[in-house]
């Protein structure tokens, strides 16, 4: 079940060295260490400091080997092979030398080996096993033999037993190296030394973010998970795709029968090379809590009680509903809506099914209220809905702009990732209201911090551009080449002008113009520049124009098409991309093709056997725009839970309220199934097999570990909606899905099951040109053939600052928390972060006589609520910060509907409050409460029958 | 549906193509914009809106646009 552990990591060189181990010639890239290379040989060196996700260390002194023509026993984990070198691992002086250094280490280690948690799967023991000790003569003194050492249990997560330690510096290394912490060190000297958390604190008290790293890295008992212990250790295990962040990480879920033990990550995951952060390795416990609805249920109003049903009747019900409805109303006063959160092969079925079997394009993703306006910036002006780069490709960067994003918490493993770049060397530019993690972190300071003021991105964004044209900075070479002369020359007019430069835009976004100035300079000059952006871009009513000025940037700057460069939006959820790319918007088929293309039309009308609409449906706010207008009536909802994601929460609940009929498809009872008639039991990633594609657009597979608790998963529920509408859906299994998706989508044309689980992952576009798939994008020419520059004028947002609303609310995420919480809400990391803050600068927080703690009230046009402060720097004076996680804050209460001008993306990221220190919650927050308890009682009845 | 929310959207699609330098091209690509990402519903809203009561609350172009959008039908 384990990996083969190389010992020391790959090296990438253009020169291959051929060596000698034992007898077996062996050739490797040089700079390979003598141990990878005995691996590579077949021949296992005991070892216990070196494990191949770490630079070596040398310091267990177990790797001993003997090198003809050189004196003494190098460590081979330091040792570079060589070319003609000839290497001994075994020898009986080596097997001396290697008992030896065993022996001292079990001098002083428990001998509870029957009854440790690591037992089965422990190097120490296993190593002691291969040198062959056989006894310790140093007697049983050794102090940890007997005495209970404290173990630390802090974590919710895992554990540290100091005792077990070996001081093989794995876990300090692990911290640092792949994860980028630095949480830990160790202190004391000899038999005393120890790792700690940071100044000799609890694992929860010190730095540590609960990635994991350190646990996967010991080689020993000390630090462990607690589902190990609990439980033991697994037996088999089933790699699949986490189902958080648009990192998608690959991990391999390691089980006792069909009961999850821990999750490892995927050393050979290309998204994350075996790393993983504290959502995807431990946040997985939510899958089988208590609060997962199992049975289909009914009910007439939303204001009766629930009833379980079988999941015939509830199907019936509701395509009878749908049906009804469009009897009365018309074909299209229904629709549903799809989750980012749900496999390809379900939103694809989903759109399927409002395309064929309602006859309508109402469809939409949630993706709407995220990503929306990258799809249409990028397909713009480079000519495709999707990033330009592989994760990996950062470690070629020279300069890393991030915008709009606060990757550590956002998307952990991505940002370690960069991190590890930043401290190689590279340069970094952030801009953003906020100071996020990244900007000082450890041995990594932002070059250029632009703390630009909330909806001034294209101001900023376009100043960029001023500069780099007005200052001689364009690569003229790459535009003659690649892009359209017009509009480059259009673009570059624009963009000189006097009304664009930093100084002038400068009293907008409060961002020095020195500073943009500066920014622009390294952008366009200090070698490979990568922009990675997310929400904070794509969240505003310039969303759409923003991604268009970056991508500008990087075409004007000649950053696009090889490594280390590009545009990269980092994708919230896990299947944001993929959503997308299956034709889950009203206005597109599958492979982003626009409903009034005839030919392409046609071709799935063929293959559906159907007609298609040639007009757009409804989006999101649209839908909830016609449900209060009357024509729009019915909603199917996979997935998603709009009253508590979508902005303007009173404003959602009254559309829904107007609904004759809302199917609910979900894990849990969710904001929205307060508004259900028809309540259809979800499946987990853990229940069903599927493909998720992350921000790279890396295709991975989600495998099945256990059966779907409800029986169905819920590509199946899908199907048996459709066949009830009496559209015929027969597939067996989602890979025939896959087949489908690939008949009819060039750009997914070369994409199997059996491929994925060939290469492990494959990244669209993958088809008869790039079989292996497209790890970066326009290398030689641009998707739409020539890249194209558009204007972008800074239009001010209306969600304007005035005396009575004067302080700028922002939103975002952290870490341990994932979206509306509906997971990791039910998880253990509500000990890591319990509710939704308020961040509010000291001056504002004087001014209104607030302190750290405090209840604020906060009034937007909109609504209000009521959080806690935490007065802090973080935020700049005139600008608030909050996430939302927790429904009870009602984060959405409080922002607006407007929204991005090209995809009604919603201004999540710009609401003008004003704040007030009250003592109890708001009006909505009180009612808000008294529905839960509503619902609760509704819910009661038909569980307990 | 909600008129001055459709004023108001088709007001912010103008302010994007107003910025650019071919008056016709824009405002071609206006209709387009609308008449490929607007549900048919909130078109016709909209029309019937400016057939009733004019189109003064619509910025210049965007009232050249749904000339060509209501050309279209
Ligand atoms: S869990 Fe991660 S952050 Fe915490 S100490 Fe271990 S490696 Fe460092
Ligand atoms: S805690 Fe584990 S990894 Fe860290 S030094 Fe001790 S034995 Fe090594
Ligand atoms: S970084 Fe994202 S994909 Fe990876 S483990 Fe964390 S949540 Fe999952
Ligand atoms: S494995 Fe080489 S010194 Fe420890």
């Amino acid at each position: 079940m384990n990996d083969i552990d190389y010992g020391t990591p790959a090296v990438v060189a253009d020169r291959e060295v051929t060596l000698n181990i034992d007898g077996v010639a062996v050739s490797v890239p040089a700079g390979t260490t003598v141990m990878r290379a005995a691996v590579q040989a077949g021949v296992m060196i005991p070892k216990l400091c070196a494990t191949d996700s770490l630079e070596p260390f040398g310091s267990c002194r177990l790797c001993l080997v003997e090198i003809e023509g050189r004196r003494g026993y190098p460590s081979s984990c330091t040792t570079p092979a060589e070319a003609g070198m000839k290497v001994r691992t075994q020898s009986p002086k080596l097997a001396d030398l290697r008992r030896n250094v065993m022996e001292l280490y079990i001098s002083d280690h428990p001998l509870d080996c029957l009854t440790c948690a690591a037992n089965g799967n422990c190097e120490l023991q296993t190593m002691a096993g291969t040198v062959g000790l056989r006894e310790v003569r140093y007697g049983m003194a050794g102090a940890n033999h007997f005495t209970d050492v404290k173990k630390d249990e802090s974590n919710p997560y895992f554990t540290y037993d100091p005792g077990k330690c070996i001081v093989c510096n794995r876990c300090v290394r692990a911290c640092e190296e792949t994860q980028g912490t630095f949480a830990l060190t160790i202190s004391g000297r000899g038999f005393e030394s120890r790792v700690s958390a940071g100044q000799s604190e609890d694992f929860m008290d010190s730095e540590c973010v609960s990635c994991g790293a350190c646990v996967n890295a010991c080689p020993t008992a000390t630090l462990m998970e607690k589902t190990v212990i609990a439980k033991g250790q697994a037996e088999h295990s089933v790699t699949t795709t986490c189902a958080y962040c648009g990192v998608g990480c690959g991990f391999k879920a390691e089980m006792q029968g069909s009961e999850v033990v821990r999750m490892v990550p995927w050393k050979d995951g290309r998204a994350n090379e075996g790393h993983a952060c504290v959502k995807g390795r431990f946040a997985w416990g939510y899958a089988t809590h208590a609060d997962r609805i199992t049975k289909p249920m009914i009910r007439a109003k939303i204001s009766d009680p629930w009833r379980e049903v079988s999941w015939e009747e509830a199907i019936a019900h509701a395509a009878g509903e749908f049906r009804r409805i469009q009897d009365k109303h018309g074909r299209n006063s229904i629709g549903a809506l799809v989750s980012s959160r749900c496999t390809n092969e379900e939103d694809y079925l989903v759109q399927k099914l409002v395309r064929a079997a309602f006859g309508n394009n109402n469809v939409d993703t949630c993706a709407r209220v995220c990503h929306s306006p990258t799809g249409y910036g990028l397909k713009q002006t480079l000519g495709e809905s999707a990033g330009t780069q592989t994760f990996k490709s950062v470690e070629k960067a020279d300069v890393i702009m991030v915008v709009g994003a606060n990757p550590t918490d956002g998307h952990p493993v991505f940002a370690s990732r960069m991190k590890r770049r930043l401290r190689a060397g590279a340069k970094l530019i952030v801009l953003d209201p906020r100071e996020i993690d990244l900007v000082k972190s450890p041995h990594i300071r932002a070059d250029h911090h632009l703390k630009l003021r909330p909806g001034t991105n294209v101001a900023v964004l376009t100043a960029l551009a001023h500069v780099i044209v007005t200052e001689g900075l364009v690569n003229e070479r790459f535009i003659a080449e690649r892009c359209e002369a017009q509009a480059f020359a259009d673009w570059r007019e624009f963009v000189a002008r006097p009304a664009n430069s930093p100084e002038a835009l400068e009293a907008d976004s409060g961002v020095p113009a020195a500073e943009v100035r500066a920014a622009a300079r390294l952008y366009a000059t200090g070698g490979n520049a990568a922009i990675y952006y997310g929400l904070g871009v794509t969240e505003h009513s310039q969303g759409s124009t923003a991604v268009i000025a970056i991508a500008n940037l990087a075409m004007a700057t000649g950053n696009v098409g090889r490594e280390g460069v590009g545009v990269n939006p980092l994708r919230g959820q896990n299947n944001v991309q993929g959503s997308c790319d299956m034709g889950s918007f009203p206005h597109e088929l599958p492979g982003y093709r626009h409903v009034s293309d005839t030919i392409t039309r046609e071709l799935f009308e063929h293959a559906w056997n159907v007609s298609i609409q040639p007009e757009p449906g409804l989006r999101i706010p649209n839908m909830f725009e016609a449900a209060l207008d009357g024509s729009f009536r019915a909603l199917y909802c996979q997935g998603e839970d709009p009253v508590q994601s979508d902005p303007n929460t009173q404003h959602v609940q009254s559309a829904l309220a107007a609904m004759e009929c809302v199917v609910v498809q979900d894990l849990f009872l969710n904001e929205t199934a307060k508004f259900a008639h028809v309540f259809l039991p979800g499946a987990s990633f853990l229940e069903k097999d599927g493909t998720f594609t992350n921000a790279e657009r890396r295709i991975s597979r989600v495998r099945k570990v256990m059966a779907p608790l409800s029986g169905k998963a819920d590509w199946e529920v899908t199907m048996a909606l459709s066949n009830a509408l009496g559209y015929p859906m027969h597939y067996e299994h989602p890979s025939q899905i896959m087949d489908e998706i690939a008949r009819l989508t060039p750009t997914f044309a070369g994409v199997s099951f059996d491929k994925i689980d060939r290469l492990g992952s494959l990244q669209w576009p993958c088809n008869d040109e790039t079989p292996e798939g497209t790890p970066t994008m326009h290398v030689d020419s641009f998707v739409r053939g020539k890249g194209r520059f558009l204007i972008t004028q800074y239009v001010p947002t209306d969600e304007k600052v005035t005396r009575k609303f004067p302080l700028l609310l922002t939103t975002g995420r952290v870490l341990s928390q994932y979206n509306v919480g509906a997971q990791t809400r039910r998880t253990e990391n509500v000990r890591f972060y319990d509710e939704d803050r308020l961040e509010i600068h000291p001056h504002d927080a004087e001014e209104r006589g607030i302190s750290n703690g405090d209840w604020v009230g906060i009034q937007s046009r909109a609504g209000d609520t009521v959080l806690r402060a935490t007065v802090t720097e973080r935020v700049q004076p005139g600008v608030v910060y909050t996430t939302f996680h927790f429904p009870e804050s009602g984060a959405n209460v409080i922002t607006t509907d407007n929204s991005d001008w090209a995809t009604n993306c919603p201004e999540y990221k710009v609401t003008a409050v004003e704040l007030v220190h009250v003592d109890q919650p708001s009006e909505w927050q009180l009612r808000n409460a008294h529905e839960d308890k509503v619902q609760r009682r509704l819910l009661a009845g038909a569980t307990a029958k | 549906m909600n008129i001055p929310n459709l004023i108001k959207m088709a007001n912010q699609i103008g302010a994007f193509f107003e910025a650019m330098p071919n008056h016709e091209q824009a405002v071609k690509d206006i209709a387009s914009h609308i008449q490929r990402s607007w549900d048919p519903r909130m078109r016709a809203a909209l029309l019937r809106h400016i057939g009733d009561a004019g189109d003064a609350e619509l910025s210049p172009m965007v009232r050249e646009a749904f000339v060509l959008v209501k050309k279209a039908g």
